[in-house]
Parts: structure tokens; sequence; C-alpha cells
């Protein structure tokens, strides 16, 4: 259950995605996105199609890999598609009983399906081309100009980078503290919720307490090593803008202006 | 006498299917009698870990059966859960585990996981606190607050108390001072003369294995490199050096001396044999 998660995860490789800068990166997924709530049309939501069918292509992830991020969502997009195939008042195609479906509903319910599906793709896409440090450093660099105004861009995007390190250090943790308390008998699969819930305290407890002990830890050793936030401090991995940033980025803002035009004409 | 515990073509796959796939442990065949205190060594990675979990039922095996007392753990839902009890497993730094407001609560916590009357509870934490010196007025403390040592006691209390058949140890000496190793070792060696169970005692140090154990089994990449006597095994000190494994102090100064032509006989792994047999050759030799 818990390798199911694959948030923040990253697959190493050398394609031209991994290879694009991380700023870049996170502007286009910005575009992409804008593109995907503006499009409304078959047209519109076919040159979406094709262009997320690129960029998976380019980058070299696997369908797989990407069709098992859309597993914990799954809920989700049968909600919504049953909400919208069976409440959206239009043309009547079949009756159920109390329920019409209609073929309004249908088009939205396919249209609303293929925009979250196509959403949790491209967004994956990031994190799976990009390394932790890589997106903190790019979303610092990007947010940078709000130091301005006070804002603690670089200690937030520390927190990120930390949090994202450690996610898979407390699903190992979570993993060795129930396979010792199903040792000593624990059930963390049968009974009612209630149960449920009281039978993970022996679970939480550890937890919570390594967790803080590990960030005691960690404070520490970055306070031994002379840590005190942003001001002054270089980089070891310096980002770099190349021309196929601005190419990738300026392809994506003709990709955005297409998908606005369709919509002014509504395809 | 049937085996206490017994592995049959034992095979663990992790992630199996994905490019990350990696067999754990490969084709084990095994028995242990009850009574033993077997040793199993081998480094990170060997497998060992692996392979304990698989005694009481924590890991299912992707091909091969555990039968415990000459029946298959995993028979039923129910008999996976109850093999639990009769096969206690204390995993490595056990004391990240504990969880109760009081130490008693928590050594209470496996009993009563076992559904067993107020009374028997009682009466099993206080001999499990007594098997690892845990005093009385220890009891009502919270075992957060106690030091490193103590809620490793704790930890192994709260396996104890469920009586096990076999405890499994892994590597309950880990990261202690010598005297509190020594202590837990004693403890250890007590409770299984005093309850004849059945001990399993994974551990990196070559000197305790020589030192307690029957029988020594040592893993090596997925598979059993050696199983046989503490004096078998460690005839053997070129080919566990070879596979990265330490062996007993006295056992590599015996093999540097046969290298330098002092003739010394096989299976020297105690500091006490390696006195007597230099002695003998010393005057074998002549030299006084």
């Amino acid at each position: 259950m818990l390798k199911d998660i694959t948030l923040g995860q990253f697959f190493p490789g050398d394609s031209i995605t991994h290879r694009l800068d991380a700023r870049c990166k996170l502007i286009i997924v910005v575009l992409y996105i804008a593109a995907l709530f503006t499009a409304n049309g078959y047209v519109s939501y076919a040159l979406v199609i094709a262009v997320t069918a690129l960029m998976i292509a380019v980058s070299h992830i696997p369908l797989k890999s990407l069709v098992r991020g859309l597993k914990p969502v799954m809920v989700i997009i049968i909600i919504t598609a049953i909400l919208n195939l069976f409440f959206t008042t239009g043309t009547p195609l079949v009756k159920l009983g109390p329920v019409t479906l209609t073929k309004e509903g249908l088009v939205r319910a396919v249209f609303m399906v293929l925009r979250i599906m196509l959403l949790i793709m491209g967004t994956f896409l990031l994190t799976y081309t990009t390394s932790p440090m890589a997106l903190t450093d790019g979303m610092e660099r990007l947010f940078n100009p709000l130091k301005k105004i006070k804002v603690p861009v670089h200690e937030m995007s520390m927190m990120m980078s930390m949090a994202l390190r450690f996610i898979p250090t407390l699903i190992e943790e979570t993993d060795k503290i129930m396979s010792a308390q199903k040792a000593r008998g624990a059930d963390f699969e049968t009974g009612n919720i209630f149960q449920r819930a009281k039978a993970l305290l022996p679970l939480l407890v550890p937890l919570f307490v390594s967790a803080f002990r590990r960030a005691d830890e960690l404070a520490t050793a970055m306070e031994s090593r002379c840590y005190h936030g942003g001001e002054g401090r270089t980089r070891m991995k310096q980002l770099t803008w190349a021309g196929r940033d601005t190419v990738a980025l300026l392809l994506f803002f003709a990709f955005l202006a297409a998908v606005i035009a369709l919509r002014h004409f509504g395809l | 006498m049937t085996p206490i515990i017994r592995a049959e073509a034992l095979q663990h796959t992790y992630s199996a299917g994905t490019p990350f796939e990696k067999i754990a442990i490969d084709q084990i065949n095994l028995d242990i009698q009850p009574g033993q205190l077997v040793g199993i060594i081998g480094h990170t990675g060997s497998g060992k870990s692996t392979f304990i979990q698989h005694l009481n039922g924590l890991l299912k095996p992707t091909s091969g059966t555990v039968y415990f007392d000459g029946e298959d753990i995993h028979r039923s839902k129910e008999a996976t859960r109850d093999v639990r009890f009769s096969v206690g497993l204390v995993f490595q730094y056990p004391e990240y585990q504990l969880f109760e407001e009081t130490v008693y609560k928590d050594i209470a916590f496996g009993p009563k996981n076992m559904k067993l009357p107020e009374k028997e509870v009682d009466e099993r934490v206080k001999e499990a606190a007594h098997f690892v010196g845990l005093s009385d007025d220890l009891m009502e403390c919270s075992p957060l607050e106690l030091s490193g040592g103590q809620k490793r006691r704790i930890a192994i209390a709260g396996v104890i108390a469920m009586r096990p058949k076999v405890l499994i140890l892994d590597e309950p000496t880990a990261g202690l001072d010598p005297a509190g190793c020594r202590d837990i070792l004693q403890n250890i060696l007590d409770y299984k003369h005093e309850t004849e169970s059945t001990i399993l005692l994974v551990t990196h140090n070559m000197d305790d294995a020589a030192r307690l154990a029957d029988r020594l089994i040592v893993f090596h990449s997925g598979h059993i490199a050696f199983d046989g006597t503490p004096p078998e095994v460690f005839s053997h000190t070129l080919e566990l050096l070879e596979i990265g494994l330490d062996v007993p102090q006295a056992a590599r100064i015996a093999e540097a001396l046969r290298a330098r032509g002092v003739k010394l006989p096989e299976s020297i792994y105690t500091a006490d044999q390696l006195r007597d047999a230099v002695l003998d050759a010393w005057k074998g030799a002549g030299a006084c």
C-alpha cells in the first residue's frame, strides 16, 4: 500500500525534458495547466492530448509509471464522471428510472475525466523528470522577486526540499514500526473504523517521536555547519538557462495561444 | 524430534515485475531443532533480515513454505496471526517501537493482543521485566524518558512477555556500550536456560557468535554459505574473510601464525583455545 505513493518521485534520466532548466519546466507546467483549462472543444482537446503525448514521448518516461500515478485519484475521477453524466441537462439519450443520461452530460463527463487525467499526468511529468533539489531551486529563483516584500522565499524552499527529502525516510520508518508492532500481535487490517483508528496509535506515537528526533538532529547538524539562511549563500549546482529552454518556452506560449484562439472560434 | 522451524525451498523476491526486482533469499532449506541457540551471521544485504521475517509470517514467501512445529504457518489467516505469538521477533533498534504511557503498559501490549485474562497478563509482564533486569520502580515511568539501554530492555521484555517458543533477536546489542552488551546477552542466556526456548540470534559480533551459539548459519547473497557448529564454521577462516565477514580475533591470530609457519590445529576461535594451542606448539618445537 505504502509503495504506491509516487508523490515527489524522481526517475533519473538524460532526455531533453530531464535536461531542461527547472525554472523553464515550472513555467511550462503553468502554461500547460492554463491551456488545459482553456480548452473546451473537440479540436482543442485533441491538441492538448497531442501535446501531452509528445511531452511523454520526449521525456522517455514509461506510460505505465504515469498511469500508476493516477491510481490514488481514481475515486475522484469516477465520482466526477458519474456526477457529470447524470446531472447535466440537455437532450436525453437514455432514461433509467429517475435519472436521465443526456448527450451533453456524456460529452462533459468525458471532457472532465480527460482534464483531470491530463492535469495529473502533466504535473507528474515535472516531478518525474526534475530532481527535488532542482525543483526547489527553480521555485526559489522564480519567487525571488517576492524577497523584496519580505517573503522568506529561501527558507520556504529549504523547508520544501527537506519535506520532500524525508518522504521516503518516513515511509520506510512507518513500514518498520508496523512490522515491529505486528510482531507483537497488533492488527491493522480488521475491525470497524473506531477499532482501526485505535489500532493506529502504536504506529503513530513512535512515528511522531522519531520524526521530532530526526528534526532535532537535522537542525543540530545544520547549525554545526553554520547554516544561517539565504543571505550570501552560493550553490553547488547552478541553474543554467540554455537556448533549448527559450525554444521550449516559446513553443508552449504558442501552444497556449493556439488553444485560446480555438476557444475563441468555439472549437 | 520434529524441527520447531523448518524452511523448505524458501524464496523471496522484492518488487517483482519492476526494474527494481531483487531476489533477497533463494532456495533456503533449513531445520531448527527446539532448544538450540542459533547464531545467524552475514553482512548487510545478505538476506538474513528477510529470512527471519519469514519465520513469524511478517513476510510471505514468493515461493516455498515455512513450517512451525510441523505445520505451514500460512495455512490460514488465523494461523499466521497466532504464529507471531509463538515466534517472537525483536527487531533491530527495537526501542523505536515503544509507544505506551508507562513501561508496564508497553510490555503488556503483546500479551493483551493475545486476549489473555488480566491476571495472566500481569504475571507475564512481571516475569518478562524480571528476565531483562528491569526493577519494579521503573514500571510506572514513561518508556520514552529512560536511557537507551533501558528502552532496549523494555522492548525485549515486550516480546518475551508473549512467552514465545522461539525468540528471534536481530542484533540486540547494536549501539550499546560494552557493559550493556554483556548484560543483555547474559539476560538472553538466562532466559534460554530457564524457559528452554529456542533462540535465533542475528549478530555481527563474531566473538559473541563463537561464544554463545550451538550452531551458526552464515548467509551470503541470499544463500546459506555455511551451516554448522562454531568450530566447523570457523575452520573456514579464509572463506569467511573472502565473503567480507569477520572472524573471531583468536581465529584471525591463529590464521596469521599458520601463515608464518607455526603448526596449529584447525578451528581455533576462542582466546583459551589459542593460548593452549600456542603453548603446545611452543613445547613441540622445543623452544623452552
